[in-house]
C-alpha cells in the first residue's frame, strides 16, 4: 500500500557479481529496461553492488534522488538481504523498503547456457520486483528483553566448558544433565589424546569447579518437559527427580553429545571377544585387559549404506589405544585394519607416525571384501597387496564403531524448533560460517550433538557456542525480525483454529478473550498461517496479499 | 556491564580475525582489528568457492567484511602490524606500527583514475602473480576499505623521485606522498592472534616440475583461474597457451606428510581438491579429473557425501597412489608417472594441467609475530597451543585461532575464532 500522499520513488541497482551475472546477461540492457519501469526514478549497474563502493553508491543515490524504495538485482537474499537492508537504514530509509530481484542464483546460474533468455527472464524478475516494491510498507523490528542467563543442556565436556565460560563472563547458568552425574562419555574413557591425561581426573577437576560456583544451578536427572518462549526469554519446564522445576534463560546451548555404537550392532564383524573401543578403554582403565593379539577394525559400522559418514574421531582413538597397549605390554601384537587413516594436522599425524614406528601393523581393507572374524584369527584381504589374503592371529577384536546421534535428539530438536540432518545430528545454520548457530536466534549447538568431534574440537565448539550466546546475553534487549504474521481483520476470524494447529513455531494461541492471537516474537514470518486461513483473516507483513498480487500482475499484466 | 570494559586486540583480518572481532563487538566489547594488508579479507577472499556447500567464497565473506567495517565497536587498522606487547592479562600495552598508505582514507573515493594512469606494472599478490597490478592499486575488487594504496617499494616517485601522475590525476587530492610510518600504543585487555598461513612453494620438489613446466600450477593458482573475478575472468585455460583444459591431474600432499618438507597433514587439501575438481567440471562438463592421494581424509560434516557426489556427478576419479614424476612433452602436456598403491603397478598418463595441493605452512613472518607477542611456537613454527585448549597460547591473555596454530578449514577457523573471543571476553570481563 502506498503511503498516503507520498510519491513512490524506486532506485534499481543491477549487480554484475563479477562475471557471475555480467558474464551471462547484458546488465546494461537490464539497467536500460529498468529505467522504463513505472515509479523507477534512478538506475545504475555495479560490478559488485555489495562492495563498499556499491553500498556507498546506493546510499548516495537515496540521498540525491530522494529514493524511498530500493531494489538490488543480484545474488540471493539468503546471504545479502540483511546487508542491503542495513545499508538503506544507515541513510534513514526503513530497512523493509528494500526488495531483491534474484537474478543470479535463480537466473544467471541456472540459465548459463541460454544468455538471451536469461536476460529476458531477468527483466521479468525486475518488473516483478518493482511491482512488489511499490507496495512495500515500513516495518519495525521487535525488541525483546534478555534474561542474562543461559540454559546449557548436557553435562559432558561440551556443556561444562560452555557453562564455565559463561560463568566467567558474569552470566548465570542452568546446567541440565539427563543422567545422575556430570562428565558424559569422558567418565568412561581411560587416557586422553593428545595429552595422555586420565579422563576421570581431567573431567573431575572441571566438575568440582563448576559445582562450587555461586552462579550456576546444576540439575542432574533432569528431563525437559516443555519449552516455551524465544530468544531472550526461554521458559523451560524440567522434571528433576519427580518434581517439576521452572526456569527462564535468555539463550540455550545444546550440548547433549552422542553415543558410541555398541559392537553387537555391527553385523559384519560378529564373534567371540569382539568389543568396541569404549569397551577396550574400560578394560584398560579397570586393568582387566590381558589380550596378546589385538586386531582393531576401523570404520566398523561406518561408511556403509546405513551410516555413510566417517565418524571423524575413531582413527585417533584407535591409535591412542594401540599405543597404550604397546606401552603397557610391549610383547603384544596390535594390528589396525583401516580404510583411510584420518589424522589431520600436526599432532595427530605425528601420532600416526609414532604408531607406525612402534611396530603397530596397518593393513588396508576394502569394504567390498570385508575382513572375516574367525575364532582365533582374522582373515583380511590386503588392498595394498592387490587383495592378497592375510591371516592375523587374534584373541581380541576391537571395533572402531562410530558415534551415533542420541535416540532422543528428534524430541529435543522439536522443543527448540531446530533441524536435524539425515543422520539425526543437529543441523547448524550454515556449515561454513555459522557452525554453532541455528536459524533460530538464541539457540546454539556444540560438540558431538552436531557431528562426531574429539575432545579438543568439542572444547573449541563449546567456547564458540558460549561466545555466540554472549553476543545476546550481553545486552538488555535483542531485536528480532519484524516481518511477521498479523490478524488483519478480527471480524473475519471464525475461530476454526487451523492456524493454531499448523503454526510450526507455536506462535498462535487463543488469548484470554478466547480470540486467536499471534505472539509476534515467536513468529518467524513463514506464512503458513496466512496461506491456510480460509477466511483471509491473517496477513503476513512484507508478503501481504496486495504485495504478491501486484508482483504477479507485473509479471503477467492485469 | 559493558561500559568499563577494556578493549580487545585482534591480529589478522582473515575470516578468523573477522569472526572473532564480530563476536567481541557484538558482545559490546571494543575491538582493534589489525591487518597487514591494505584490505581485510585474508585467504578466504582469494578462494573461488568453498566446500562442502560450494558457496561462492567472496559472496559469503563480503557481508562479514561490511559488518566488520561498519561495526560501531570495531576499529580497523590496515597496513599495520603489532611490534610489541607489554603488561598482564586485562591490562596489556600493545605497540602498533602503521605503514603509510600515501592515500587519504577520507578523501579517496576509489574512482580508479590513479590506477589507470600509473605506469608501473608488477605481480599482483592477490592473484598470486597471475595478473599484474600498478604501484597504486586496490588490493582486490571487493576489498574493504575500498581505498587505493601506494606500494612504495615499486612506485617511481619513491624509488626514483619521478612520475607523480597519480597525484596529478586525483581530483579529490587524496594522494599524500608525505605520509610517514606511525607508531602508537593501545591499551587492551586480551589479544587474539589470527594471522593465518602461507601456501608452501613447491619449486624445490623438482620431480613435479613446478616453475619449469608452465601448466603445473598450485591449488591457490587454480582458485584464481576458475574465479570469475580472477586473471582469466573465470575461463579454465592453460597458462602456457590459453588452451581450454580437458583433463586435470590433482596431486595431494605436496610438501605435506613428507619428511623432507612438512611432516604434518595440511588437513584441508583432500576436500578443497575435490571442490576444485567439481568447480572446474562446472566450467566444462567434458572435463575429466583424477585425484592422486595417499589417504582420503574427509571426517568433517557431510564430507564423505561430498566426495561421493564428486565421483558420481562430476566425473572425478580418485586414485590411491603416489606420483613419482611429472614430465612435460613438446606440446606442454604433462605426463604423470605414478604407482598404483593397490597393485604396485607403475603407470603413466597424459594431462593438460596438473594441480598441486601444496601444504599449509606458517606465515613467513610467524617468527617476528611470535617474538613481538612473547609467545612460543611449536616445532613446525606454528603458534604453540595447549592440547586440550587449542586457543590457549604460552602467554596468558593471548589466544590463537585458525591456521596460525594448525592447518584447518574455514568452519574450524570460524569455530576457533568465536572460541578465542569467548576466552578474551572472560579475561576482559573479569579484570575490570
Amino acid at each position: 500500500m502506498k503511503m498516503e500522499g507520498e510519491e513512490v520513488r524506486i532506485g534499481i541497482f543491477v549487480c554484475h557479481c563479477g562475471s557471475n551475472i555480467g558474464g551471462v546477461m547484458d546488465c546494461k540492457a537490464l539497467v536500460k529496461y529498468a529505467s522504463t519501469l513505472p515509479d523507477v526514478v534512478y538506475t545504475e549497474d555495479n560490478l559488485y553492488t555489495c562492495s563498499e563502493v556499491g553500498l556507498n553508491q546506493i546510499k548516495d543515490a537515496i540521498k540525491e534522488h530522494n529514493l524511498n524504495r530500493v531494489i538490488v538485482a543480484s545474488c540471493t537474499p539468503r546471504t545479502h538481504e540483511s546487508l542491503f537492508r542495513d545499508t538503506i537504514q544507515e541513510v534513514g530509509l526503513n530497512p523493509y523498503l528494500f526488495e531483491m530481484a534474484n537474478i543470479r542464483d535463480q537466473c544467471s546460474w541456472v540459465h548459463m547456457k541460454d544468455k538471451e533468455k536469461a536476460t529476458e527472464k531477468a527483466k521479468d524478475l525486475l518488473r516483478m520486483a518493482v511491482g512488489k516494491a511499490k507496495m512495500l510498507e515500513p516495518l519495525e523490528k521487535i525488541k525483546v528483553g534478555v534474561t542474562p542467563a543461559a540454559a546449557v543442556i548436557g553435562g559432558g565436556i561440551a556443556g561444562i566448558t560452555a557453562a564455565t565460560n559463561l560463568l566467567h563472563q558474569g552470566f548465570n547458568v542452568f546446567l541440565l544433565e539427563k543422567t545422575n552425574q556430570l562428565g558424559g562419555i569422558i567418565n568412561r574413557l581411560y587416557k586422553l589424546y593428545p595429552s595422555n591425561e586420565l579422563g576421570t581426573e581431567f573431567i573431575q577437576k572441571k566438575i568440582e569447579y563448576i559445582q562450587n560456583h555461586p552462579n550456576i544451578e546444576v540439575l542432574t536427572n533432569a528431563t525437559i518437559k516443555s519449552v516455551y518462549g524465544f530468544v531472550g526469554e526461554y521458559d523451560l519446564e524440567v522434571e528433576v527427580n519427580n518434581s517439576t522445576k521452572k526456569l527462564r534463560a535468555g539463550t540455550i546451548i545444546i550440548a547433549t553429545g552422542a553415543q558410541v555404537l555398541d559392537a553387537q550392532y555391527v553385523q559384519e564383524f560378529k564373534g567371540e571377544n569382539v568389543i568396541n573401543q569404549a569397551d577396550l578403554e574400560l578394560q584398560l582403565k579397570n586393568k582387566t585387559f590381558d589380550a596378546k593379539n589385538v586386531v582393531m577394525v576401523q570404520c566398523a559400522g561406518a561408511r556403509i549404506d546405513e551410516r555413510p559418514y566417517c565418524s571423524n574421531i575413531c582413527c585417533m582413538t584407535a591409535l591412542k589405544n594401540a599405543l597404550l597397549i604397546k606401552e603397557q605390554s610391549p610383547d603384544s601384537h596390535v594390528t589396525i585394519l583401516y580404510r583411510d587413516v584420518q589424522t589431520l594436522g600436526t599432532k595427530y599425524e605425528e601420532t600416526y607416525q609414532k604408531a607406525r614406528e612402534s611396530r603397530i601393523l596397518f593393513v588396508k581393507y576394502s569394504p567390498e571384501k570385508n575382513p572375516i572374524v574367525e575364532n582365533d584369527h582374522v582373515k583380511v584381504y590386503s588392498e595394498l597387496s592387490g587383495g592378497k589374503e592375510i591371516s592375523i592371529p587374534r584373541d581380541l577384536i576391537v571395533l572402531s564403531t562410530p558415534l551415533v546421534a542420541n535416540p532422543d535428539s528428534k524430541e529435543l530438536a522439536q522443543f527448540f524448533k531446530v533441524p536435524l540432518e539425515e543422520n539425526q545430528f543437529f543441523l547448524e545454520a550454515h556449515v561454513k560460517l555459522r557452525p554453532v548457530d541455528f536459524a533460530t536466534d538464541g539457540v546454539y549447538v556444540c560438540g558431538c550433538t552436531k557431528w562426531p568431534a574429539d575432545i579438543p574440537e568439542t572444547i573449541s565448539q563449546a567456547y564458540a557456542a558460549s561466545s555466540r550466546a554472549s553476543t545476546v546475553l550481553s545486552h538488555e534487549t535483542f531485536e528480532v525480525e519484524g516481518s511477521t504474521a498479523k490478524i488483519l481483520d478480527k471480524s473475519k476470524c471464525v475461530g476454526c483454529e487451523i492456524c493454531i494447529k499448523i503454526c510450526p513455531f507455536g506462535a498462535i494461541i487463543k488469548n484470554e478473550e478466547d480470540e486467536v492471537d499471534i505472539i509476534q516474537v515467536l513468529c518467524h514470518g513463514c506464512g503458513t498461517c496466512g496461506a491456510t486461513c480460509p477466511h483471509k483473516a491473517i496477513t503476513v507483513s512484507h508478503f501481504t496479499t496486495e504485495q504478491i498480487i501486484s508482483q504477479i500482475h507485473s509479471f503477467g499484466g492485469d | 556491564m559493558n561500559e568499563k570494559n577494556k578493549a580487545a586486540l585482534v591480529i589478522g583480518a582473515g575470516i578468523a580475525g573477522i569472526q572473532a572481532s564480530l563476536d567481541l563487538g557484538d558482545m559490546g566489547i571494543q575491538v582493534h582489528l589489525v591487518e597487514q594488508r591494505p584490505c581485510i579479507g585474508g585467504r578466504m577472499a582469494q578462494l573461488d568457492k568453498t566446500f562442502p556447500t560450494n558457496d561462492c567464497s567472496i559472496c559469503i565473506l563480503a557481508p562479514k567484511l561490511s559488518d566488520c567495517a561498519r561495526h560501531p565497536n570495531i576499529t580497523l587498522h590496515t597496513l599495520s602490524e603489532v611490534v610489541g606487547l607489554e603488561g598482564i592479562p586485562g591490562n596489556f600495552e600493545v605497540t602498533i606500527l602503521q605503514h603509510p598508505r600515501y592515500v587519504d582514507l577520507d578523501k579517496c573515493i576509489n574512482c580508479g583514475d590513479c590506477v589507470e594512469n600509473c605506469p608501473v606494472s608488477v605481480d599482483d599478490e592477490f592473484n598470486v602473480g597471475l595478473k599484474k597490478r600498478s604501484a597504486i592499486y586496490l588490493d582486490y575488487l571487493q576489498g574493504i576499505p575500498a581505498k587505493v594504496t601506494i606500494d612504495d617499494s615499486v612506485c617511481l616517485h619513491f624509488i626514483q623521485g619521478i612520475c607523480g601522475i597519480c597525484k596529478k590525476v586525483c581530483d579529490k587530492e587524496a594522494i599524500d606522498y608525505e605520509q610517514k610510518e606511525e607508531i602508537f600504543n593501545l591499551n587492551v585487555g586480551a589479544v587474539i592472534v589470527a594471522t593465518g598461513y602461507d601456501p608452501f612453494d613447491p619449486t624445490p620438489l623438482q620431480n613435479f616440475g613446478y616453475g619449469s613446466a608452465s601448466n603445473v600450477i598450485t591449488a591457490l593458482e587454480l582458485e584464481r583461474i576458475i574465479c570469475a573475478s580472477g586473471p582469466t575472468d573465470g575461463h579454465l585455460i592453460r597458462p602456457s597457451d590459453g588452451r581450454t583444459v580437458k583433463k586435470i591431474a590433482f596431486i595431494q600432499c605436496v610438501g605435506s606428510r613428507d619428511k623432507n618438507y612438512n611432516k604434518y597433514c595440511s588437513s584441508i587439501c583432500c576436500m578443497y581438491t575435490t571442490k576444485e575438481a567439481m568447480v572446474a567440471y562446472e566450467h566444462d562438463n567434458e572435463l575429466e579429473t583424477k585425484i592422486f592421494y595417499i589417504d582420503m581424509r574427509a571426517g568433517g560434516k557431510h564430507f564423505r557425501k561430498y566426495l561421493k557426489r564428486g565421483e558420481e556427478e562430476y566425473n572425478i576419479t580418485y586414485v590411491k597412489g603416489s606420483v613419482g614424476e611429472i614430465r612435460e612433452d613438446e606440446d606442454q602436456n604433462l605426463i604423470v608417472i605414478y604407482e598404483v598403491s593397490n597393485t604396485g603397478e607403475v603407470k603413466s598418463e597424459r594431462f593438460d594441467m596438473v594441480v598441486l595441493a601444496t601444504s599449509i605452512i606458517p606465515k613467513q613472518d610467524a617468527d617476528k609475530v611470535a617474538k613481538s607477542l612473547g609467545i612460543e611456537r611449536d616445532k613446525y613454527n606454528f603458534i604453540k597451543t595447549l592440547p586440550h585448549a587449542p586457543m590457549i597460547t604460552t602467554r596468558e591473555g593471548v589466544y590463537a585461532c585458525g591456521c596460525c596454530h594448525e592447518p584447518m578449514d574455514i568452519p574450524n577457523s570460524v569455530v576457533e575464532a568465536s572460541s578465542a573471543a569467548a576466552l578474551a571476553a572472560e579475561v576482559i570481563r573479569s579484570s575490570k
